[in-house]
């Protein structure tokens, strides 16, 4: 069963990112590779329905909508652990903005304080 | 022993989020121990502030919530401003630790010179530990030992003294309720000197009330896991 492989490989990738995940370049790129092949296999999908089912057959899954269903929960994976570790990094910068900001008005109202 | 190090002038930090019940006596007492003590207002919704203000503590206020750990970090730094500060202590805002408790704390640092100096309810008179929080904290203690080699008596105790030399490595990550964890994480790679000592927790209403919730020790370890992997890797 090629899909059981399929499916594995993609649930393993999505548990190295968890682990290591890290905004590089070439993450970035991967990112963008994957979108634009899902938009013109989509586009593919919808022109030409059989095609999916011919697919699925070839990877051992009965029904081309049950590889779209197996593959859009992978990808959801994906998606989710991607933007939980974007949501990570923007959190961490706005701590560390909102301290400087209470770190400085607490300096303020010091030097306000000496000079009156 | 020198002069300077007989002397040591420790700041006291006190994390706060709604805690204008209770938070100016908290800061009364801790004046009567401690020339400096910074207050750590993490976007409280209440005037506890303004109250801790008052009562005589250095007010930072961070502009919205950024969780216990993101304030201690803060009230360290801001500590740390001061040159002549050798000690930080941090100090939970609910009114359960005894100032005496730090006084002696501080007193250790400098006789023991070490880095940083636990609080340990279970060295002390741990009579009034009730008996739930007693084994959350067992196997927090035991997952300590598990994981960092460190092997104390109890591992989520919100007083502790650090040395300067440690305050200014600290820097932690952890913005929420894990940094306890990442403290004794620091401690271990860090190979920072620390010894526990025994201190008595009051346990009051109102503390119980702010306390965490048991069930909070899951997301913790997850806070944990994910973080020391992401080191690792």
């Amino acid at each position: 069963m090629i899909i059981k492989l399929v499916l594995l490989a993609g649930l393993a990738g999505a548990a190295v990112m968890l682990v290591r995940g890290r905004p590089t370049a070439l993450n970035l790129l991967v990112r963008r590779a994957l979108t634009l092949a899902t938009i013109v296999a989509g586009a593919i999908a919808v022109l030409v329905p059989s095609l999916v089912t011919d697919v699925a057959n070839a990877l051992g899954v009965g029904r081309g909508t049950d590889l779209v269903l197996y593959l859009l929960c992978v990808a959801f994976l994906f998606v989710s652990i991607a933007l939980y570790q974007r949501i990570a990094v923007l959190h961490d910068r706005q701590v560390e903005m909102a301290r400087k900001h209470a770190l400085l008005e607490a300096e303020l109202r010091a030097a306000r304080r000496s000079d009156a | 022993m020198t002069a300077l190090s007989a002397t040591p002038q420790a700041c006291i930090v006190i994390p706060m989020y709604d805690e204008g019940a209770v938070i100016a006596d908290v800061v009364l007492g801790a004046l009567a121990g401690f020339a400096r003590v910074v207050c750590v207002d993490d976007g409280s919704t209440d005037d506890c502030a303004e109250v801790a203000r008052e009562a005589g503590a250095d007010v930072v206020r961070h502009p919205v919530n950024l969780g216990q750990g993101a304030a201690i970090e803060t009230g360290v730094r801001h500590a740390l401003r001061d040159p002549a500060v050798t000690h930080v202590v941090t100090f939970d805002a609910d009114g359960q630790h005894r100032v005496t408790d730090a006084l002696l704390m501080v007193e250790r640092a400098v006789r023991d010179d070490v880095q940083v100096v636990l609080g340990s309810r279970f060295l002390g008179t741990a009579a009034s530990v009730p008996a739930g929080r007693r084994r959350v904290l067992r196997m927090a203690t035991a997952f300590t030992r598990a994981t960092t080699g460190l092997s104390l008596t109890d591992a989520h105790n919100g007083l502790r003294v650090l040395r300067r030399d440690a305050a200014e490595q600290l820097a932690l990550r952890q913005h929420g309720m894990s940094h306890a964890s990442e403290i004794l994480e620091r401690i271990a790679r860090n190979g920072w000197s620390h010894v526990e000592h025994p201190v008595t927790i009051d346990y009051t209403d109102y503390s119980r009330a702010k306390g965490q919730k048991a069930y909070n020790a899951l997301n913790i370890l997850f806070d944990l896991a994910v973080g020391r992997m992401r080191h690792a890797a």
